[in-house]
């Protein structure tokens, strides 16, 4: 068991120095990147938009490998699981409510337009 | 019905050993996994509102990108300091431990000042949060992630002057291992504060 190779208090993942310099290179490289998209324009605005988004998606999931040391094993899968369930909430959260409220706004448009 | 010496049924009759904060690294994950959750309905809530302006300023007439950058980068250091005094702790070494640990604080302080700046210089400008739908939802957005990182600094420093008083006793081990996670999570955060909030919504 991963839980007796250490003394008495049960500490977490642990990182290491390359760890770290490597997480902190790519997170500064997946933020340099969309700030430059949005500052310089170099790309139309809704591949500017998506490739934005990509780079959030990746830094997210390397601050989850080098900084908060996830592994998919760590007690005995419990953080793993919890994680999953609330990306899962997390997901139905936004994208519906921003899914639901576009398509109510959709549908009102003519009324907005016509009410004085 | 009990017999003592048998155990009758699936439940466990004798109890077992539970060390020290031995469940406490699983439970502070859990705890900022239900953050995440209201996290997210900030996020839901901005997505919703974030472009109704009421014919106020949008956030191309007020979001510099230049001063947002900073802010990313004093996060992100921190975040790195944050790490580099847990190698420290994890060495044994209190002085080094207590060195990172107030390079963090210095970086979170800079972070949080130039919100502070930023926030001030929107009101100042008539563009507070009872301008609009769009600033409500922003500022009760990057204002909780404000407020977590000014309590995480409340925390970073009674650590500091436990560790200092202390040393780095089993129980304070812990104890920097659970901020070391809330620290890195808010990082997490903030990724999807400056792509959905500013950089995206430089884009509209």
């Amino acid at each position: 068991m991963s839980h007796d190779h250490h003394d008495a208090a049960h500490e977490g993942a642990h990182g290491s120095l390359r760890d770290y310099l490597v997480g902190f290179t790519l997170a500064v490289i997946l933020t340099a990147i969309p700030f430059w998209l949005v500052m310089e324009r170099p790309l139309p605005a809704n591949w500017t938009a998506a490739l934005v988004i990509i780079f959030a998606a990746v830094q997210v999931v390397v601050h989850m490998i080098y900084f908060l040391h996830m592994k998919a094993g760590a007690e005995d899968g419990w953080t793993m699981t919890s994680l999953v369930f609330t990306v899962i909430v997390v997901v139905i959260t936004i994208a519906g409510s921003a899914w639901v409220m576009y398509h109510m706004n959709t549908n009102m448009m003519p009324m907005m337009h016509g009410a004085t | 019905m009990q017999t003592p010496t048998t155990n009758p049924g699936f439940w466990d009759l004798d109890e077992h050993a539970h060390p020290e904060g031995h469940s406490t690294m699983l439970g502070f994950w859990i705890y900022l996994m239900s953050d995440c959750l209201i996290f997210a309905i900030l996020f839901a809530t901005y997505a919703v509102l974030g472009a109704n302006y009421a014919a106020g300023p949008a956030p191309k007439d007020l979001f510099e990108l230049e001063l947002v950058a900073v802010n990313t980068a004093m996060l992100l250091f921190s975040s790195v300091t944050y790490g580099f005094a847990m190698l420290e702790m994890q060495k044994g070494r209190k002085a080094g431990t207590l060195v990172w640990l107030a390079a963090t604080a210095v970086f979170g302080a800079a972070f949080l000042g130039i919100e502070l700046y930023e926030f001030h210089h929107l009101i100042e400008n008539g563009a507070g949060p009872q301008r609009s739908a769009f600033l409500s939802s922003f500022f009760t957005l990057v204002g909780t992630h404000g407020l977590h990182v000014t309590f995480g600094m409340i925390w970073l420093v009674t650590l500091m002057i436990q560790v200092g008083t202390k040393g780095l006793i089993p129980a304070n081990r812990r104890r920097l291992m659970c901020l070391s996670l809330f620290w890195h999570f808010l990082d997490v955060i903030w990724i999807g504060v400056f792509t959905f909030v500013y950089l995206l919504g430089m884009l509209r």
